[in-house]
């Protein structure tokens, strides 16, 4: 199968879907001429025109509020916030307006719009354009949350939320724009609420995604030179989730080890360990372990970015000590 | 002129460690001796360091995420300026903050921001807190024009302007927020007019004109002082870079580039000393090599900086307080 950049992968999931149905418009800060910041919108605005692929101002709060006024009203918008520590100052459109509606409104209405965004660190560019905030947004009852960590999953995943109709918080990685992978030419949509098995292993389970999904499959590649077979899941999207997937795996592994990019506190990776504890707590052989990125501010400097974030070795020692 | 030659001379040698510094970050960015990413100053130091000079050492700054300039202009260190971008244990901000996030506090330089326009409410509780602190301090506070289109900027004039705040905002038209055109996305073409809005006095001025920059800032300077409240000061300039360092600068073309570049405020202000015989070609090439020795000294500087101890990594998250004592701290 031909092989297309992460980026890439998203620009075709648009441009399908732009072409299928014309409701489809993209808004957002240097989406059109610039073809965004890190280029995953290159190509609309020649392809489909300034109506529908409009350069925005740097206004935040209105372009999500704006893409929610569509979506009301019988648009599918796809508004583009170029870092995720920008949707702080879009929070009151998402989490007040995209996330309630519906529901304050008696389900007489629905807000299909898809927020697109990036985040994570690894560049060096600090403390306001390298978080994970997805907890955030996972919190909050009304959206969905989908972090795509392959180029495959990136189209199926983009162009299934562009078809759903509820407001879907989109998160790429700032660190994955560029990795490139297998991508059908067919039109394929991967269902939002689908883990995905992306190794198998009987001896633990790891959850991951994103980013440090990458990390996990590179910390279970070593784990295998010391016999432990670790099996990795991707959740994909967060909101839903997909729990049946990762409690079939703890059935199977009775260990779990859940690692995520985001600051520990209140991470997604407590509520995942939660969860199984409710659901699953007679599958577990060993607490449940988290691996995240330390409570801290991401800061610039090289060697403290790195210090910050998970890396390989501390999935594998994680593992270990839920496998001793 | 009504300035002496050394202040003179001294705006001009500020606006070169400002252009020499810019195109030496460039130069280490391409090495990939600084990381990460720098939003260069370069072609707009008449606003930085005419602004800087209209204001008093006690008096505060607020910046942005094209943030170097305005460092300097207020006082800051090339070493420990370009150690900071380096991500260095000798960085003013021990290499945490990097480019974005030069701040040099000591110096009344309140900070840079990589959120835009959020340094424009925080400009207006600084303002507050010289006024009710009785300090007879006003804050310059510095954003571009792509801000001035964000909320929060328009919430901020208000606030200032109801209060009669001792602050003055310094909009730096450079005619485009990262790719996009101002007159593509604001509504009014001087970004000055905003201030009527809010009842509040503006003015435009030539921001490749460092005297201009001064004398107009000055105006806006004596009316805050005096307790008249908040000015909008327009300066109408450019970058001479792309935005960051990847940007291929598809938006604008090779003539306006090479308009803006024989506006250059460096060679106008130069040509202005010599024309009224304050200094001579000769002079100005000196300080130009003494500006040049400087950022070399504070490349060295910061190359030989050694990183920050990992061990330090979450010094300083919380400031001192009773709660330390709580499960050994462990409550954090
Ligand atoms: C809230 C927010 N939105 C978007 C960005 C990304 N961004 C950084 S600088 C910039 C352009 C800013 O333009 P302007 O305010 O005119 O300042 P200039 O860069 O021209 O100095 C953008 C869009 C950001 N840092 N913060």
């Amino acid at each position: 199968m031909r092989e297309i950049l992460y980026k890439d992968a998203l620009v075709e999931a648009m441009q399908e879907e732009m072409k299928r149905d014309d409701r489809v418009l993209v808004m957002g800060e240097d989406v059109a001429i610039y073809g965004g910041a890190y280029g995953a919108t290159k190509g609309l605005y020649e392809q489909f025109g300034e109506e529908r692929v409009r350069d925005t101002a740097i206004s935040e709060s209105a372009i999500v509020g704006a893409a929610i006024g569509a979506a009301i009203t019988g648009m599918r918008p796809i508004a583009e916030i170029m870092y995720i520590d920008f949707i702080t100052q879009a929070m009151d459109q998402l989490v007040n307006q995209a996330a309630k509606m519906r529901y304050m409104f008696g389900g007489k209405t629905t807000v299909p719009m898809v927020l697109r965004t990036e985040g994570g660190a690894g560049r060096c560019i600090a403390a306001h354009h390298s978080q994970s905030l997805e907890a955030w947004i996972m919190h909050v009852p009304g959206l969905y949350l989908v972090m795509p960590s392959t180029p495959y999953d990136a189209k199926g995943l983009l162009k299934a939320s562009i078809r759903d109709d509820n407001p879907v918080v989109f998160i790429e990685h700032k660190m994955l724009y560029a990795m490139k992978g297998e991508v059908p030419e067919t039109d394929y949509i991967i269902p939002l609420g689908v883990a995905d098995i992306k190794k198998k292993g009987s001896d633990v389970t790891i959850v991951a995604y994103s980013r440090q999904l990458h990390v996990a499959m590179e910390a279970a590649a070593e784990l295998e030179k010391d016999n432990i077979s670790a099996e990795v899941i991707d959740p994909r999207t967060l909101k839903p989730l997909d729990l049946d997937a990762i409690l079939t795996s703890v059935k199977k592994t009775s260990k779990l080890v859940i690692v995520s990019e985001g600051y520990k506190t209140c991470n997604v990776a407590s509520e995942i360990a939660m969860l199984v504890m409710e659901h699953g707590f007679d599958l577990l052989d060993a607490p449940v372990k988290r691996v995240c990125a330390v409570d801290v501010p991401v800061p610039m400097s090289p060697v403290l970015e790195d210090a910050a974030i998970p890396n390989k070795q501390n999935v594998i020692n994680a593992v270990k000590e839920v496998c001793q | 002129m009504k300035e002496s030659k050394e202040e003179l001379i001294g705006y001009l040698r500020k606006m070169m460690d400002i252009r020499l510094f810019e195109e030496k970050v460039m130069e280490l960015l391409a090495r990939n001796i600084i990381k990460g990413a720098s939003h260069l100053y370069a072609g707009e130091e008449a606003v930085a360091v005419g602004a800087c000079s209209a204001i008093e050492e006690d008096d505060y700054i607020t910046s942005t995420h094209r943030g170097h300039g305005h460092c300097l202009a207020k006082g800051g260190k090339l070493p420990e300026m370009m150690a900071e971008l380096c991500g260095k244990a000798t960085g003013y901000c021990k290499g945490r903050g990097g480019s974005m996030h030069i701040a040099d506090v000591t110096k009344g330089n309140l900070g840079a921001t990589g959120i835009v326009a959020s340094n424009l409410p925080v400009a207006v509780g600084a303002a507050l807190s010289a006024k009710m602190r009785k300090t007879n301090q006003v804050v310059l506070c510095f954003f571009g024009d792509g801000a001035s289109n964000n909320g929060i900027f328009h919430e901020s004039l208000n606030m200032a302007a109801v209060w009669k705040l001792p602050v003055v905002f310094v909009c730096e038209n450079n005619l485009y927020g990262m790719s996009v055109a101002a007159n593509r996305c604001s509504a009014v073409q001087d970004m000055a007019d905003k201030a009527k809005a809010y009842d509040m006095p503006n003015m435009i001025c030539d921001g490749m004109d460092i005297l201009d920059v001064k004398e107009t800032i000055k105006k806006a300077v004596e009316r805050a002082r005096k307790g008249d409240g908040p000015t909008l000061v327009e300066c109408k300039t450019y970058r001479y870079f792309g935005h960051s360092r990847s940007d291929p600068r598809a938006y604008r073309t090779k003539e306006e580039e090479k308009e803006w570049r024989n506006k250059c405020p460096i060679k106008q202000f130069s040509k202005k000393l010599t024309d009224n015989k304050i200094l001579t070609e000769e002079e100005i090439a000196q300080i130009e090599k003494q500006a040049e020795e400087a950022v070399e000294s504070a490349e060295k500087f910061a190359i030989e900086s050694p990183y920050p101890d990992v061990r330090e990594l979450m010094d300083d998250i919380y400031a001192p307080s009773p709660a330390d004592l709580l499960n050994g701290g462990a409550i954090r």
